[in-house]
């Protein structure tokens, strides 16, 4: 599942994110952000004008603005799958 | 003995509160340049040890690491490595930790601890994390990063006698990090600071309730652009009626002033330049302070409190349609009541080419002093008649120039985006600082130092513009007796009938051509001066709108009338904006290229109207 299908306030781990669609500038933010593989997050809020773009990510104790084309990049672990 | 006084670093990740640790440290006792060559701010301030020793601190911009992704954390990166032209590396650091993040906080905190410095860690804002439900043990953080690690909380001035003794002390000893930490890769680093956190938390609860739970509110999808739109409402407000009194009184010193000097200096060329060229001149941009000043609180306080990145999220998608992102939509906000606090305000877009084209649109924001140009053709050209119920004719019209700009600054961003500014979608990727009540003190600091730096950044070259354009205006001198008018008589008359050729097309006079010269100064300066072409004679400015809209209704038609508004949505007339830009984006090259479109904008949106007006015989 895409991080960004996920339904808003479930728990979910980032098993991959698909660096070569971000520009590299923005795949070094997410990383400093903390927005990396392994990385616990869900979706606290998401904009309300068109797509519902952007989206408010809730990640360790801090919370990320990120695009929608963004979410599209990460691929989440399936709940109940094993590393 | 030391050879100099000791330079001391204050760094961490944006949102950990370092600069209101500065202000903490440093009191008002603070200065605030550029570093050369690009638009960071260096912010630097005394400090005195406790038997009194002073250093210099200085405040760097918040990075998440040393490997930069914008301007402001190239300047950090290179400060703290000793390679930042013209600032020599600090003697200690100071790096500033938000409690409630600190495993986040701490990937940034291991790769400065790596450089070697001597290091004081100031474990910032416990008592929000305390209110949030997180406990830290920062003797086993101290233990583990192998430096001192001091609890503050910089907005209650709490830990600062400690944290200056820490300091003292590393410094005197050259005591540096021991601990072997270099992690070469973030991954390792973040692993290993997700280590020591967890190590010392002492108990916590999941998450941030009271941000939490206000964000459901303001985030809302349906409460959280009403909210966001009641406060714009209230901002602008504030701007427009709070600062009447204040822009009056400014006015009305501006008129003593010169009074008092018209009296007290012979009259000749000093007095005249002294009171036609720089008291009123400078005093036609100054009486603008009021508003940038109410509107700069709001920014701050919307800053301070965490609001800010709240409003770009709920704009983002919007700006996005254009090619901009979210942090754009406070600075265009802001230049509806002026363009310089807005272009001065686009410092926090960290996109360069998102920053440059909110620079180069933020003119095509109606203004303030559009107003009185607005107001005094519309009263004089259109109908008072109401075209539906409770609408207006005139305020129509009026509202229209204002969607105008909009639409005009738009297409203009879109068309800058895939050209000048060319580059991949902008990002919107911003952390979300928790809300938090602001310092007053921290506040009027901050407002002090916005309002001294718009004076002096516009004060500087409108006061040589102002004198310039006086010359033009002034000299030569028509002759005693002539009959000439000076207008027409001066070097502006001349260059006047230079313009009107090309403004003649599109249904301008030489009148106008003339107008339009002194209206450089600021946009407003165009109603007194086409009162002085016309030789209207009024101490009292609404008579003198009033005077001035009768003459105007007889002289032009309703075409020129309206070309006149549709230049005004679209024409650069305001040399302080040209001036901010140059300072903003460090070079002619920019101001200049703003000077060019916008009066072919200009040109040719007036020129439409005035043709599509005349070809439908109004």
């Amino acid at each position: 599942m895409l991080l960004d299908q996920l339904p808003n306030n479930q728990r979910a781990e980032i098993a991959a994110i698909d660096w070569s669609v971000l520009p590299p500038d923005e795949g070094k933010r997410l990383r400093a952000l903390g927005v990396d593989e392994g990385a616990m997050v869900s979706i606290q809020h998401r904009g309300i004008f068109f797509g519902r773009d952007p989206i408010a990510l809730s990640i360790g104790r801090m919370t990320v603005a990120i695009r929608r084309a963004h979410a599209r990049a990460i691929t989440l672990r399936e709940p109940g799958a094993t590393a | 003995m030391t050879r100099h006084q000791p330079l001391i670093a204050l760094v961490g990740n944006p949102n950990a509160g370092k600069s209101a640790l500065f202000n903490a440290l440093t009191g008002a006792r603070q200065k605030i340049a550029n570093y050369p060559g690009v638009t960071v701010e260096r912010k630097s301030g005394r400090f005195a040890f406790a038997d009194g020793r002073p250093a210099e601190l200085i405040d760097l911009p918040g990075s998440y690491s040393l490997d930069p992704t914008s301007p402001d954390e190239a300047v950090t990166r290179d400060v703290v490595m000793g390679r930042q032209t013209g600032e020599r590396q600090p003697d200690a650091l100071i790096i500033v930790l938000d409690s409630a993040n600190l495993d986040q906080h701490l990937v940034f905190a291991l790769e400065l601890l790596a450089l070697g410095l001597p290091t004081v860690i100031a474990l910032n804002m416990v008592d929000l994390a305390e209110r949030d439900g997180l406990t830290l043990d920062a003797a086993r953080l101290a233990a583990d990063l192998g430096v001192p690690v001091i609890p503050t909380v910089a907005v209650r001035r709490r830990g600062l006698t400690e944290l200056a003794e820490a300091l003292d002390a590393v410094i005197v000893a050259r005591q540096v990090p021991h601990a072997p930490l270099g992690e070469p890769d973030m991954r390792a680093r973040r692993r290993r600071a997700e280590h020591i956190a967890n190590a010392a938390i002492v108990s916590q609860t999941q998450s941030r309730r009271w941000t939490d739970r206000a964000d459901s509110v303001l985030l809302h999808p349906f409460a959280g652009p009403v909210i966001l739109l009641g406060l714009l409402f209230i901002i602008f407000q504030a701007v427009f009626s709070w600062a009447t009194p204040f822009a009056d009184a400014l006015e009305a010193g501006a008129a003593a002033l010169g009074d008092l000097a018209t009296a007290t200096i012979p009259d000749g060329f000093f007095r005249s330049m002294i009171v036609d060229g720089i008291i009123a001149g400078v005093g036609s941009v100054v009486v603008f302070l009021p508003q940038i000043i109410i509107l700069f609180f709001f920014i701050l306080l919307m800053e301070a409190t965490g609001y800010m990145a709240r409003a770009a999220f709920i704009m983002d998608r919007m700006m996005a349609s254009v090619g901009l992102s979210g942090r754009s939509f406070i600075p265009l906000l802001s230049s509806f009541a002026c363009a310089i606090p807005g272009i001065m305000a686009t410092r926090s877009i960290s996109d360069e080419k998102d920053r440059l084209t909110t620079i180069l649109i933020a003119p095509l924001m109606t203004c303030s002093a559009r107003l009185p140009v607005y107001t005094v053709i519309i009263a004089a050209f259109i109908p008072q008649i109401t075209v539906g119920p409770g609408v207006g004719l005139q305020g129509l019209v009026l509202f229209g120039l204002y969607v105008f700009g909009i639409i005009g600054a738009m297409v203009v961003a879109l068309v800058l985006r895939s050209t000048v500014a060319k580059g991949g979608a902008s990002g919107f990727l911003m952390e979300m600082p928790k809300y938090q009540l602001p310092r007053i003190g921290d506040l009027a600091l901050g407002l002090w130092q916005r309002a001294a730096l718009f004076l002096r950044r516009a004060g500087t070259i409108i006061f040589a513009v102002t004198i310039g354009l006086w010359l033009l205006l002034t000299y030569p001198q028509a002759p005693e007796g002539s009959g000439m008018s000076q207008l027409d008589y001066s070097a502006a008359g001349r260059i006047a009938g230079v313009i009107e050729p090309v403004v003649a097309p599109i249904g301008f006079s030489r009148d106008i051509a003339l107008a339009l010269i002194p209206a450089m100064a600021a946009r407003e300066v165009a109603v007194s001066a086409l009162a002085t072409t016309y030789a209207i004679d009024a101490t009292d400015e609404d008579e003198q709108a009033q005077a001035l809209g009768e003459r105007l209704a007889g002289r032009w038609s309703l075409p020129t009338a309206l070309a006149f508004l549709a230049w005004f949505v679209f024409a650069p007339q305001c040399i302080s904006t040209i001036a901010v830009t140059r300072r903003e984006t460090n070079g002619w090259k920019w101001p200049i290229f703003m000077l060019v479109y916008l009066f072919g904008l200009a040109w040719i949106a007036a020129g439409i109207t005035f043709w599509t007006a005349t070809a439908f015989g109004l």
